[in-house]
């Protein structure tokens, strides 16, 4: 107990917290859409895409999430265009640029041979490693996603229902899909600080595959897999601390925990 | 009485596959279509020109007298699509989450609900007999609930005009004929007009008013009675298929 108060008033755990906290609402929100769109693998391919950014502005010596950002943003716009233009399924589009983006890394590291180290960093995150600018960034990045699916929720939600039903309601179903996969390119860049490249899509899946165990409402399945979300990140970030243990990979662990557990739960209710 | 809807021409093809060639029709407010012909034939294409969902080719719609391609009164139109069976089971939608939907198109940016629009999701499905099923998620239902709950999102806007795609198959005949009431009550109390794609010429002669028989091309459209002057609907469609009726009722 005095372990908990006594890293609660370490700045760099107070910063991982809040701007961990931020993080982990927005993941759990989106992925909750893109699990019932069948569309959870697209966070593992931006955050593919965003291994190339990261070495594209480490080899022009730029900040990396801010040559991310565009540069994911872009990539998302492209996977839904190629699965639109050249009639192939999402999977297959997403598996293209995916395997673009991590062959730009490649060759961009084999070519400058200097920044291999920071690269390397990125894949596994640490979150207790954010910086200020990195934390205000993340906070300010998530509530704009936040306040989008606010402003959007019903949109959204029939969109993902029902999306052909929706355009009979005139929702603009065209323009939500680039919204979506927009705010997913965003939030794919503001999680790799904290679970790194190689584990993103665990933040955004698992939660929300959680949450769809117990729930059988959409607005406390959203509610509930924040909860987790957030509790996990919490007590990941605690957990690792005191263990010495990678921030990124226990939060990830805990969160197939609660799966797990959730799981067990569902199977008990339903006996 | 009024045009409700005015079709002009109508060509629509996939590809290079022409699904619909020259339909024209020129349907009443208050009229009760019965929207027939075989699989392919272009019944659903059709229906969802109507809907906005399919830009057609050539040709010219008209809807509540806007032009189709600027049509915005989305709450004139209820829909119920015939993929019912094509539910998300692990979507943790609840029943009066679904019929909610049906109020969006009354609604600009941002989409706000308030406590007036839960009132008519109650109102509605007390109207149709499944206040009970409100908390219930819509993947545990059976097809005959999920179809009334998919009635309840299309008529909770009070459309003007209804359009069905097939939505009987799902249906015991206690439902069904439950079902065709609800339709005949909305029909003749409300003056909804309806459009019904069936396949159940039975339900068309018993409670359509009007036909329209797609084969690619318009084969028929008029009155029930011009199509089958005996009253017999089943067997006129039976002959209609050895001897393909070309008639147009404007």
């Amino acid at each position: 107990m005095i372990d908990i108060i006594q890293i609660l008033q370490y700045s760099f755990i107070q910063k991982a917290f809040i701007s961990g906290s931020f993080v982990a609402i927005t993941c759990s929100s989106l992925g909750l859409f893109l699990v019932l769109r069948k569309m959870s693998l697209i966070g593992d391919g931006l955050s593919h895409v965003s291994f190339g950014a990261i070495a594209l502005g480490l080899f022009f010596g730029l900040y990396p999430l801010y040559v991310a950002i565009p540069v994911v943003i872009l990539s998302s716009i492209l996977i839904l265009k190629i699965s639109e233009k050249a009639r192939i399924y999402g999977d297959a589009a997403i598996g293209i640029v995916s395997a673009v983006g991590i062959a730009s890394g490649i060759i961009l590291a084999s070519v400058s041979r200097g920044f291999n180290v920071d690269l390397f960093s990125y894949l596994f995150g640490n979150i207790l490693a954010i910086s200020n600018n990195e934390a205000i960034l993340s906070i300010i990045l998530s509530l704009i996603v936040l306040l989008v699916i606010y402003f959007f929720y019903w949109d959204l939600f029939s969109a993902t229902f029902d999306e052909e039903y929706a355009k009979t309601t005139g929702i603009k179903t065209n323009f939500i899909n680039t919204l979506l996969t927009i705010l997913t390119a965003i939030t794919v860049v503001l999680s790799i600080k904290i679970v790194g490249i190689m584990l993103v899509s665990a933040l955004l899946i698992l939660p929300a595959v959680t949450a769809l165990q117990i729930s059988k409402k959409f607005k406390t399945t959203l509610f509930l897999g924040g909860i987790i979300s957030l509790i996990s990140v919490i007590l990941g970030i605690t957990v690792s601390y005191i263990l010495d243990l990678p921030p990124g990979a226990t939060i990830v662990m805990l969160n197939a925990i609660f799966f797990a557990l959730a799981l067990t739960y569902k199977k008990i209710t339903k006996n | 009485m009024t045009n409700i809807i005015d079709v002009k021409n109508i060509s629509y093809s996939y590809g290079k596959t022409e699904a619909l060639k020259n339909i024209s029709c020129k349907i009443e407010a208050g009229d009760f279509v019965g929207l027939v012909g075989p699989n392919g034939g272009g019944k659903t294409t059709f229906a969802k020109i109507l809907l906005g969902l399919l830009p057609f080719d050539y040709g010219n719609i008209t809807i509540a007298d806007q032009e189709i391609t600027t049509f915005n009164n989305f709450q004139k139109i209820g829909y119920l699509p015939q993929k019912h069976t094509g539910i998300n089971p692990i979507f943790p939608a609840c029943v009066e989450e679904v019929v909610l939907l049906g109020l969006l198109s009354n609604k600009k940016y941002q989409k706000k609900i308030k406590g007036a629009d839960w009132q008519k999701v109650e109102d509605i499905l007390e109207n149709l007999g499944i206040k009970n099923l409100k908390g219930k998620m819509l993947s545990e239902l059976s097809g005959g609930q999920q179809q009334k709950v998919l009635l309840a999102r299309a008529l909770i806007s009070n459309p003007k005009i209804l359009i069905l795609d097939e939505p009987s198959t799902a249906l015991d005949p206690n439902s069904r004929e439950q079902f065709f009431t609800i339709l005949k009550d909305l029909n003749n109390q409300k003056k909804t007009t309806i459009i019904l794609i069936t396949h159940d010429t039975g339900y068309i002669g018993k409670y359509a008013n009007k036909l329209l028989y797609i084969d690619r091309k318009l084969v028929f459209f008029g009155k029930i009675k011009d199509f089958c002057p005996s009253g017999e609907v089943e067997s006129c469609f039976e002959k209609s298929d050895k001897h393909i009726i070309w008639h147009q009722h404007n």
